[in-house]
């Protein structure tokens, strides 16, 4: 290693910077941006699921994963045994 | 029509005062009415900044609260007749600010001058919220450090979900101003870059505030420095920015001051 590339290594510091914000504000806005939308998600499927059948709490996982080229927002619905038939479980992804 | 601002950032000691003292002095200066309002309930700095901490007579909680009127709060500055400053109270508890009470009292500043210009304390609390909340326009303060960046993207998150603009579903105007900028510091890979931070942020930006000795200057003698030293790099960028939030457009020229003498020598220029 020369003493030139010694010294610009050492200098440029501001590419570190700008790669790690990339990573923890693409992380931190689907946390935080996101949060209100996936519980007000939840709550609302929640209320059509129960006018049908009585559903726990639990069953209904809402997520939502943002990213560059696109979004994905996963549905997923554990619904319980319903007359004679077997319980399964409901998924719905989007994409977008 | 009057148009309420909001100099906001997240992060403490970015420069949110300052700026807001020079922006209202720039654009009292083209002869709009202005209005500084200190939202930092407890810890008020404005009037020191702008020199007038020994004329705060009533604060915004007495206006609120009723115990004052708003005209006896209010301090013309004594160099600057369309410019007015609003204390914050230093002694009141902040719960004192109420969404209610802070409403009335803007809506009142809205009927009596062209600019309210609200200065943001530091955080995400009621304060922050309360600062925000009436805003039309936001002017995001933030330096070219990872800290900073973090925190103004956690306000701009803030601004579209949590102010009245937001809550009708309109849009707030944001502007980017980038303080205590390096050019050269940047130009060696040592600091963030404007476009760096324009990326991240993505907001259109307002201004770059060159590092300059004239701020501290300015604030040692309790004068926006766009009055004090309006020649100065700082003081002409804040002009430009004050220029650009009345709607002119200007170039953005990036600050390149301080040449040292080998570059005076072969001429190099800062981006």
């Amino acid at each position: 290693m020369s003493l030139f590339s010694f010294f610009s290594r050492t200098r440029a510091t501001a590419p570190v910077a700008r790669e790690r914000l990339q990573i923890l504000l693409a992380h931190e806005r689907a946390v935080g941006g996101g949060s209100d939308l996936v519980a007000t998600l939840k709550e609302e499927i929640l209320a059509v699921i129960a006018k049908h059948f009585p559903l726990e709490r639990d069953k209904v996982h809402v997520k939502l994963d943002r990213g560059d080229a696109f979004s994905t927002l996963e549905i997923d619905i554990e619904v319980p045994t319903i007359g004679k038939r077997a319980g399964g479980s409901a998924a719905l992804t989007l994409r977008g | 029509m009057a148009k309420v601002l909001v100099v906001t950032s997240g992060k403490g000691g970015v420069g949110k005062t300052t700026s807001t003292a020079a922006l209202g002095a720039a654009l009292a200066q083209s002869g709009k009415t202005v209005v500084v309002v200190d939202f930092d309930v407890g810890l008020r700095n404005l009037d020191l900044v702008m020199g007038a901490e020994r004329r705060v007579v009533f604060d915004l909680i007495n206006v609120i609260q009723g115990d004052a009127r708003l005209t006896q709060a209010l301090i013309r500055d004594k160099r600057l007749d369309t410019l007015a400053l609003l204390p914050a109270s230093q002694t009141r508890d902040k719960d004192a600010l109420t969404a209610e009470g802070v409403g009335k009292v803007i809506e009142e500043l809205r009927g009596k001058f062209d600019w309210v210009i609200c200065d943001s304390p530091a955080g995400i609390e009621k304060g922050a919220t309360l600062a925000m909340h009436n805003a039309d326009a936001a002017v995001v303060v933030t330096n070219p450090e990872v800290s900073s960046v973090r925190d103004s993207d956690r306000i701009i998150g803030m601004l579209d979900s949590k102010t009245a603009r937001a809550a009708r579903g309109e849009r707030i105007e944001k502007h980017l101003l980038l303080t205590r900028y390096d050019p050269q510091r940047a130009q060696r890979g040592e600091m963030l870059k404007v476009e760096d931070v324009m990326e991240i942020l993505s907001i259109p930006l307002l201004g770059i505030i060159p590092e300059s000795e004239e701020v501290l200057r300015a604030s040692n003698l309790g004068a926006p420095v766009t009055l004090n030293a309006p020649q100065s790099s700082a003081g002409r960028a804040y002009f430009d920015a004050a220029r650009r939030l009345m709607g002119e457009t200007v170039p953005q020229v990036m600050p390149g001051e301080k040449r040292g003498l080998m570059s005076k020598l072969f001429g190099r220029r800062v981006a």
